[in-house]
């Protein structure tokens, strides 16, 4: 037996210094908590747990030095132990109710759902009768802080993940490769969080404008808050139990654009604010992926005014008729399918009483996902364009087999090893999926519960690309609590390898990564 | 004028013979059989020793110097060689030739960086010198006068054309042209409207763009009036930046470039173009890319004799022009007789270019013919000058003969030179002129 090649003391050490930090954003529900008179233990319990187990696991390395490898290693455990000590407030809280968070299983499904920005749900019934203020502003706070990545946060403020965090970055940050936008990668992860939070106030601050303007009745100061706490990290979760649905289309039209930008690079951003000049019509990602969402919009919008589809007429008493209405068309299938391709996961209506094939658009739309550098899961735009641009070349070096020609993006020609990384991972993506939805076909057999294979491709592509919501069962007013507790830890760990795109998390799985 | 020159290689001392007879020249070179041979050719100064070096320009007197051009083949000893020169003599005006580009960017960037005043960037210049040939279908040279109203191409006239045979008068169908001057094995004469053209003159023309171009569809009726369709072989430097020329005026070219790795870079510089990695004389692969339907094949590989055999397979196998780079001077005209179109030499095209810069700074613009027989130029007349109130008519009787009107801008505009055209203050006229007589001719405007 060879020795071990990786440094995992150093690795597991830098996860306990991110981990005793989680008690400083446990604060906020502690507050909320004495605020409404409710129960404070589940936080006080979280915080006291965070900080012992943080303190303990730095204790296993004073002086952590971070190579590549432990970048992977460290990366990997941080979401899952940030997910496991997240489920606490679920199960203390929900200690003694009838909440369906009390089961661990659940309990954690509900906080790595959190933490990923996926957006699924375990929750029997989402409301206030069950659930304090406190613990559902929790939930809203993990997307929140799963969004725009916890290790970025970490390298931002701690001075001791500066020299290896720009592997860090890597490691967790969607899309192939990250982006230094200033010298010190600590200045570069400050810039990202200062965008993120800068869009997350600007949105509560209109949310909560409509409401005092009096175009939104029901977006008060704790929805107004809660909001735009999933909004910016395209994670889903609402505490009103039918989503965007409860808003006025007014709230449904600003949190539009929160989406897209959610979805956009933020590196973008950074650069639009450091000089002028067009920054966002000359990025080719930025153009396609706003193209994508528009052609998706129009088409869908199509469907909704033809009025397609039997279940138009069944639904809620508080959408209005859809067919024949240019606006509700347009507004329901621009939410929608923003909402899908930025894997934000919220709904402004149930669209599994939608037509065929607008909800096979939206499947579709899965896959797409967010651009790279953003909060976004699935994919990634960025890869679908650079397989497009590959695969036109493909073409024109079928019929000039001598041509040399580069793969171009936004100027910048692609080095031939990112191509070959980017299919790579869409193929290895691709077939996560397929081999999932059978595992999930034949485990949701096994237990009696029967779903149709739209509803299981559904659930698997959304788990995996941090979507949320599905069609049928498990739709966006419905909730994945009817899977059995196997079926369940396996979209855990879904979600969990979606959100740092899989090979992080693939490559400790293998053996050259720990010996040789 | 006192003129320095540094490197007396095939640039140096055809700009030493070009100036020699015009101005004091002193021209030093590190080769001592180069520098005894140039004494007795050409009536100037030749010193042995190292051009960079201030004792060597010292014992040149580059204290006196009015201008100095460093002309050797290593562009770093140029460059040093004018900043030296500064240190001295900080009103020398200085003269640096380069071929690497990265230098002229630098250059152009912040004017009069490394003390030179102007600096002829050989590779680019070669390249530009192309594009303009590839851009007027048949011309073996064009030159634009007047802000570019006035244009000046030399054409060959092939044996098919339909021109051959008439006199000027019957071939001369258009207003705003003039017949310059005729190129007959390799002598200058200045043509009346009785004379007659016969096949492998060259002619050149002074008029309109438009009329140029018209001109030159006449000459060689079956050429394309626009060449788009352009292959260069080879990524050479000069190769590297006819295809960036070609593509700012938006063709698409394809190059040919045989090494794997600089093929993928020329690729990523060059969005424009189509790059393929292959060798240029597998004439499978040219007949697959159907070199047949080029219109323009442009050698530009670093050896003449592999430019020349690039070039005869591509026209073999049915591509309409061919221009190739000979960097020996001496096979020019070799290189035409055998069926190369044209045939670029970047030393004498930056010979040119320093020789016309040193005329310009007396005449505003100059184009050389025919290895300096004849030179084109641009005159502003001078209000002092005894031809104003005249008509051409008569101020021809007076200017040294071997001098014809080519064109004349007024205040903007394009007049038309006849006998009877009165001539104005701040004209500016275009001359073809005898290179005997330039300076004189030139004093009298």
């Amino acid at each position: 037996m060879s020795r071990l090649r990786v440094d995992w003391r150093s690795a597991t050490s830098l996860v306990g210094s991110v981990l005793k930090y989680l008690a400083v954003p446990l604060v906020l529900p502690l507050i909320v908590a004495i605020g409404y008179g409710e129960d404070v233990l589940p936080f006080v319990a979280t915080m006291v747990v965070t900080v012992l187990v943080g303190l303990a696991l730095e204790r296993l390395d004073d002086d952590p030095d971070l190579g590549a490898r432990e970048a992977f290693l460290m990366v990997s455990l941080t979401w899952l132990s940030v997910a496991v000590v997240g489920t606490i407030p679920y199960v203390l809280a929900g200690w003694g109710t009838q909440s369906t968070l009390v089961n661990p299983v659940n309990a954690l499904f509900e906080s790595m759902s959190g933490f990923t920005t996926t957006g699924a749900t375990v929750m029997g019934s989402i409301g206030f009768d069950r659930h304090s203020h406190a613990l559902l502003l929790w939930r809203q706070l993990t997307q929140w802080l799963g969004g725009m990545g916890i290790v970025v946060l970490a390298v931002a403020i701690l001075p001791e993940l500066s020299v290896g965090g720009a592997q860090l970055m890597d490691a967790e940050a969607p899309g192939p490769g990250i982006e230094k936008l200033s010298p010190r990668i600590a200045a570069t992860a400050r810039a990202l969080w200062l965008a993120y939070l800068g869009f997350t106030v600007l949105e509560f601050l209109l949310l909560y404008g409509l409401h005092h303007a009096g175009y939104a009745p029901n977006m008060h100061l704790y929805n107004a808050v809660a909001h735009p706490l999933t909004t910016l990290p395209t994670g889903g979760f609402s505490p009103e139990a039918r989503s965007i649905e409860a808003f006025s289309a007014a709230v449904q039209w600003v949190i539009i654009p929160f989406m897209v930008v959610a979805g956009t690079n933020f590196a973008l951003f950074w650069r639009a604010f450091q000089r002028d000049g067009p920054v966002f019509s000359k990025d080719g990602e930025f153009r396609f992926y706003a193209g994508t969402m528009a052609v998706l919009s129009a088409v869908v919008a199509g469907l909704l005014f033809a009025g397609l589809g039997p279940g138009l007429a069944s639904i809620a008493e508080n959408v209005l008729p859809i067919p024949g209405n240019v606006e509700r068309a347009a507004r329901h299938a621009t939410f929608q399918v923003v909402s899908i391709v930025t894997t934000t996961g919220y709904a402004s209506m149930d669209f599994n009483t939608w037509s065929q094939p607008a909800q096979y658009l939206l499947l579709f739309a899965m896959f797409v996902g967010g651009s790279a550098g953003s909060t976004g899961g699935a994919i990634k735009i960025v890869r679908w364009l650079v397989i497009i641009k590959s695969l036109k070349r493909e073409l024109f070096t079928t019929v000039h087999p001598e041509a040399v020609s580069p793969v171009r993006l936004g100027g910048r020609t692609l080095d031939e090893r990112a191509i070959r990384g980017i299919y790579g991972f869409t193929l290895l993506y691709l077939v996560i999926f397929f081999v999932s939805v059978g595992l999930l076909a034949i485990n949701t057999a096994r237990v009696g519960y029967s779903l149709d294979v739209l509803e299981l491709m559904s659930a698997i592509a959304a788990t995996l690309g941090n979507v949320g919501p599905g069609f049928g069962a498990i739709g966006p007013m419905n909730s994945y609590l009817d899977f059995s507790p196997s079926s369940k830890l396996f979209m855990v760990f879904l979600m969990w390898i979606g959100r740092l795109e899989i090979f992080p998390v693939l490559v400790l799985l293998t053996q050259a990564y720990w010996r040789s | 004028m006192r003129v320095v020159i540094v490197g007396a290689g095939e640039v140096g001392s055809s700009i030493a013979a070009s100036l020699a007879g015009s101005h004091e020249v002193v021209v030093i070179d590190i080769d001592r059989e180069r520098v005894e041979s140039l004494q007795y050719e050409v009536d100037v100064l030749a010193i042995q020793g190292d051009g960079a070096s201030l004792g060597t320009l010292e014992d040149a007197n580059i204290r006196d110097a009015d201008m100095l051009i460093a002309s050797t083949d290593d562009d770093e000893t140029n460059i040093v060689t004018c900043g030296t020169a500064k240190t001295v003599n900080a009103d020398c005006f200085t003269i640096s030739r380069v071929k690497n580009t990265k230098f002229l960017e630098t250059w152009r960037h912040a004017e009069g960086a490394f003390g030179v005043d102007f600096m002829v960037g050989t590779n680019l210049l070669t390249a530009q010198t192309i594009v303009s040939v590839i851009g007027l279908p048949a011309a073996n040279d064009v030159e634009s006068f007047a802000g570019g109203r006035v244009q000046m191409a030399e054409f060959r006239i092939e044996p098919e054309s339909h021109i051959v045979g008439q006199t000027v008068q019957e071939a001369d169908r258009f207003d705003s042209l003039t017949f310059a001057g005729l190129v007959r094995d390799g002598d200058v004469i200045i043509p009346d409207g009785s004379s007659r053209i016969e096949a492998d003159d060259e002619v050149v023309v002074i008029g309109s763009r438009d009329s140029v171009r018209q001109f030159a569809t006449e000459v060689s009726p079956d050429d394309n009036n626009n060449a788009s369709n352009v292959l260069i072989v080879g990524g050479s430097d000069i190769g590297f930046h006819t295809a960036r020329l070609l593509e700012a005026r938006g063709l698409k070219p394809r190059m040919i470039e045989r090494d794997h790795d600089h093929a993928r870079a020329l690729a990523e510089d060059l969005p424009g173009t189509t790059v393929m990695e292959s060798d240029a004389t597998d004439r499978e692969f040219l007949e697959r890319e159907h070199v047949d339907e080029v219109d323009v094949v442009v050698a530009a590989l670093d050896n003449d004799e592999k430019n020349l055999l690039a070039c005869l397979l591509a026209k073999r196998l049915g591509a309409e022009r061919a221009v190739a780079i000979v960097d020996a001077g001496e096979y020019v005209d070799l290189f035409e007789a055998v069926g190369i179109d044209v045939a670029v030499n970047p030393r004498e095209a930056t010979a040119e270019e320093i020789t016309r810069f040193t005329r310009e700074r007396q005449a505003e613009n100059v184009a050389i013919i025919e290895h300096d027989q004849a030179e084109v130029i641009e005159i502003e007349v001078d209000s002092a000058s005894e031809l104003v109130g005249r008509p051409i008519r008569e101020a021809i009787t007076d200017l040294p003969d071997g001098v014809v009107f080519g064109a004349i801008t007024r205040n903007g505009d394009y007049v038309v030179p006849r006998g009877d055209t009165v001539l104005e203050t701040d004209d500016h006229v275009v001359l073809f002129v005898d290179a005997a007589v330039v300076e004189q001719a030139a004093g009298m405007f």
